[in-house]
């Protein structure tokens, strides 16, 4: 059982929670995944790591309500505990020593450029992030990127904080201005995350993208997060979850990332209906 | 006590055909998930035991990995003492509930049984079940935990080979712990073999007894990610056994694998068997099942997977395989079983990619026919196209059971940990000491996909031989 020490909510979706868990934060460095699961007869499903603490012992994870696990995470309080927390798993993300390097992060996605911007600046690497969301009420932390970054750029889908725009307008344009950039490192939903490589294609610009494909075991046992790499396969979770953005198979990672699609539409109508009728979702029995 | 009886008056071995095992309705367990074989009932299991010769020089034990002591376990049933039956068998085997089920005796301790030169041998592994229901079901009390010797042991993998090594040591005094990655303890005795071979609240029973002897099972710990060998030697660990099993699925390299609806066995099975797939949606885990499913392989992975999809609703479940039938590797029973169930056969035929609609699910298999030539290094013929023969086979989900290798997340972490070229950890020597001194494997992780009791063996030689070096110290 790993105790949830600290929660906040970052929009009405987005949770973020430090977590005890001593022997992964020992090992945790950026890039790096944690497989979680809340219940008895729950799924597993990876997370990126946030942040982790190996002196206090604690590792951050930011989770977005969208299936029936993420949204049984956010509904943990303070104190409660996550059932199962595996990891520091995957490769952690080459860390270069020379900069600029572009950091984008695009709605949760934010959440794990922080330990990479944290983790560049720390070696003296001039870092500039570049983050997003719909709108600025989504847009998750603005001050902790702002902390760890040389300079901070902010993209709204509405207009209603910074650039009225994508985060990929505002990496053309600094890319256009012959800025000097080492590589871009993009993290968020997989359209985003493509919509990245097609905008850094034509400049040759080195980008660097964390696919978050649907996965079990997490140690390379199932294969479910197999995806295509400049022609190979290769497993997210032991092989990435890094890649190259212009060498993934994008059109088939989203693909794969569907194929549960109706069950997961399936367990949420499930649930809701559990809840409107008092029963417990997670299926131990109680009444939360 | 009839046992009183039998110490005084010896007798006669009783001539009659051997006890068949009840076993569920083909027809109905196609659609279940309960057990397939039901398990003796007291008065056969005894009639059964009568069966034995109890030989002198009892060749059985010769055949059994883990040294159980046969003649004398089956004496005792004759006898219904099968408490004294139960501890006879538990003094080498750990896990009897579970190698009464799964051991392929056939090949191991029935073939050595005398009465199989002229008929049909003891049914061992049946009686062996028999005894570790009856001792379950009595809920027998705690076994009295060794005298602490003071030694700390890790076991990497909660698979057959570390929970025996696990079981061996702390009867022996060692402080025992098992890093487990997952995140309940098994291995491949609950991610792989499914629920109707291997109850898995009889596997928990059996963990539970290593509990009981004082064994700490930590999950959620990946041994080469979440702490290293070199780590656990920091933190005081005298010795280290491996029993990382073989995990990685392979996969044919054919266009096509990507699509939705392939899976590897294992993820096949992790999902049916460790996650409850076919509970979806009170377990959370689903799995995608259609009407034809095709499994390609032919070894027990592949019997087990094709079995699960009859139970989760496909319609039609077929193996393909690229020999005949005489060249599978299943166990005989698990075959009969399949084809008892209603499982489709599509031999000498071999896959070379998979079709697939505009939205990338799969439709059907592309195969070609194959024909058999000259043994190859397997000793088995080498099948060989038939050119022009290409045709192909509907079906919206492909299961590949083609095998597995070790996983590298130990080794890659483990400097002076050495593997072969087929990712297998290298041995010195018979215990399975490894080339990191105080490091021993066993299992999968050193032979490449094997079978469970194989594991056990390993894990029984390496604690003998943890227990001998660290006596010495």
């Amino acid at each position: 059982m790993f105790k949830i020490l600290m929660k906040r909510e970052l929009t009405p979706v987005t949770k973020f929670f430090v977590v005890e868990a001593p022997m992964v934060a020992r090992k945790a460095q950026p890039g790096q995944f944690v497989i979680v699961r809340v219940t008895g007869n729950g799924e597993r499903i990876p997370l990126t790591i946030a942040d982790s603490e190996a002196g206090a012992g604690t590792v951050t994870i930011v989770i977005q309500e969208v299936g029936k696990t993420s949204r049984l995470i956010g509904a943990l309080k303070e104190g409660e505990s996550i059932l199962d927390l595996v990891g520091p798993l995957g490769r952690p993300c080459p860390l270069t020593d020379r900069g600029p390097v572009v950091l984008v992060g695009g709605g949760f996605g934010v959440a794990p450029i922080y330990p990479i911007a944290k983790a560049l600046r720390a070696k003296g690497v001039k870092v500039v992030s570049i983050i997003g969301a719909r709108t600025h009420d989504l847009l998750i932390l603005e001050p902790e990127m702002a902390s760890v970054s040389d300079e901070l750029l902010v993209a709204t889908d509405d207009g209603s904080k910074g650039h009225h725009g994508f985060v990929t307008d505002i990496l053309k344009q600094l890319i256009e201005a012959g800025r000097d950039i080492e590589h871009v490192i993009a993290i968020g939903p997989m359209v985003m995350m493509r919509a990245v490589a097609k905008t850094t294609e034509p400049f040759k610009v080195k980008t660097l993208v964390s696919v978050d494909p649907i996965m079990v075991d997490g140690t390379g046992m199932c294969g479910a997060c197999r995806l295509t790499v400049g022609g190979e396969v290769k497993f997210a979770c032991v092989d990435g979850p890094i890649f190259d953005a212009q060498l993934v198979n994008w059109e088939e990672a989203v693909r794969r990332g569907k194929m549960y699609a109706g069950e997961q539409k399936l367990a949420i109508e499930k649930m809701e209906k559990e809840q409107l009728s008092g029963k417990c979702a997670c299926g131990c029995g109680g009444g939360h | 006590m009839p046992g009183d009886e039998s110490k005084t008056a010896k007798k006669l071995p009783v001539k009659r055909p051997r006890a068949g095992m009840p076993a569920q309705d083909p027809k109905q367990r196609a659609h279940n998930f309960n057990e397939v074989a039901l398990g003796y009932q007291e008065e056969v299991a005894v009639g059964e035991a009568e069966r034995c010769l109890q030989c002198k020089n009892p060749t059985c034990r010769e055949g059994c990995p883990v040294e159980v002591k046969i003649s004398e376990f089956v004496g005792q049933v004759r006898d219904r003492d099968f408490r004294g039956a139960y501890e006879s068998l538990k003094d080498t085997n750990s896990l009897p509930a579970i190698c009464g089920r799964v051991c392929p005796q056939e090949t191991q301790c029935e073939v050595k049984c005398v009465l199989g030169k002229k008929g049909e041998p003891v049914a061992i592994g049946r009686l062996e079940r028999y005894v570790a229901d009856w001792a379950m079901s009595q809920g027998l009390a705690k076994p009295k935990r060794a005298t602490p010797n003071g030694k700390k042991i890790a076991i990497v993998g909660s698979g057959p080979a570390g929970l025996t090594c696990a079981g061996d040591l702390a009867k022996a005094g060692y402080q025992v712990t098992i890093f487990e990655a997952l995140h309940a303890p098994g291995g491949v005795l609950i991610y792989g073999i499914p629920e109707f071979r291997l109850p898995k609240a009889i596997v928990a029973e059996e963990i539970r007894g290593l509990e009981d002897l004082g064994v700490e099972v930590r999950c959620d710990v990946v041994v080469g990610r979440t702490i290293t060998v070199d780590e656990l030697f920091d933190d005081g660990f005298d010795a280290l056994f491996l029993g990382t099993g073989a995990g990685l699925p392979m996969f044919m390299g054919i266009p096509g694998e990507t699509l939705n609806g392939v899976y590897s066995a294992n993820e096949f099975l992790t999902r049916t068997n460790l996650m409850k797939a076919y509970l979806f949606p009170d377990w959370d885990t689903p799995i995608k099942i259609g009407k034809k499913v095709a499994v390609i392989g032919s070894g027990n992975v592949a019997m087990d997977s094709v079995r699960c999809s009859l139970r989760l609703g496909a319609d039609q479940a077929m193996i393909v395989y690229r020999r005949s039938e005489a060249e599978m590797p299943a166990r005989k029973e698990e075959l009969e079983h399949a084809k008892e169930e209603g499982v489709v056969f599509h031999t000498l035929c071999s896959p070379v990619g998979i079709l697939g609609n505009d939205e990338g699910w799969v439709t059907g298999l592309e195969c070609v026919r194959m024909e058999l030539g000259e043994p190859d290094a397997s000793g088995r013929r080498r099948p060989i196209p038939i050119k022009g023969s290409e045709f192909t086979l509907e079906c919206d989900t492909v299961v590949m059971a083609l095998g597995t290798t070790p996983n590298p997340l130990v080794s890659q972490t483990t400097e002076g940990l050495e593997v072969d070229k087929h990712g297998c950890l290298v041995t010195r020597d018979e215990s399975g000491l490894t080339t990191r001194d105080l490091v021993w494997a066993g299992g999968d992780a050193v032979t490449g996909a094997a079978t469970v009791i194989l594991a056990m063996g390993a894990g029984k030689k390496a604690a003998t031989a943890i227990d001998s070096a660290l006596r010495g110290k």
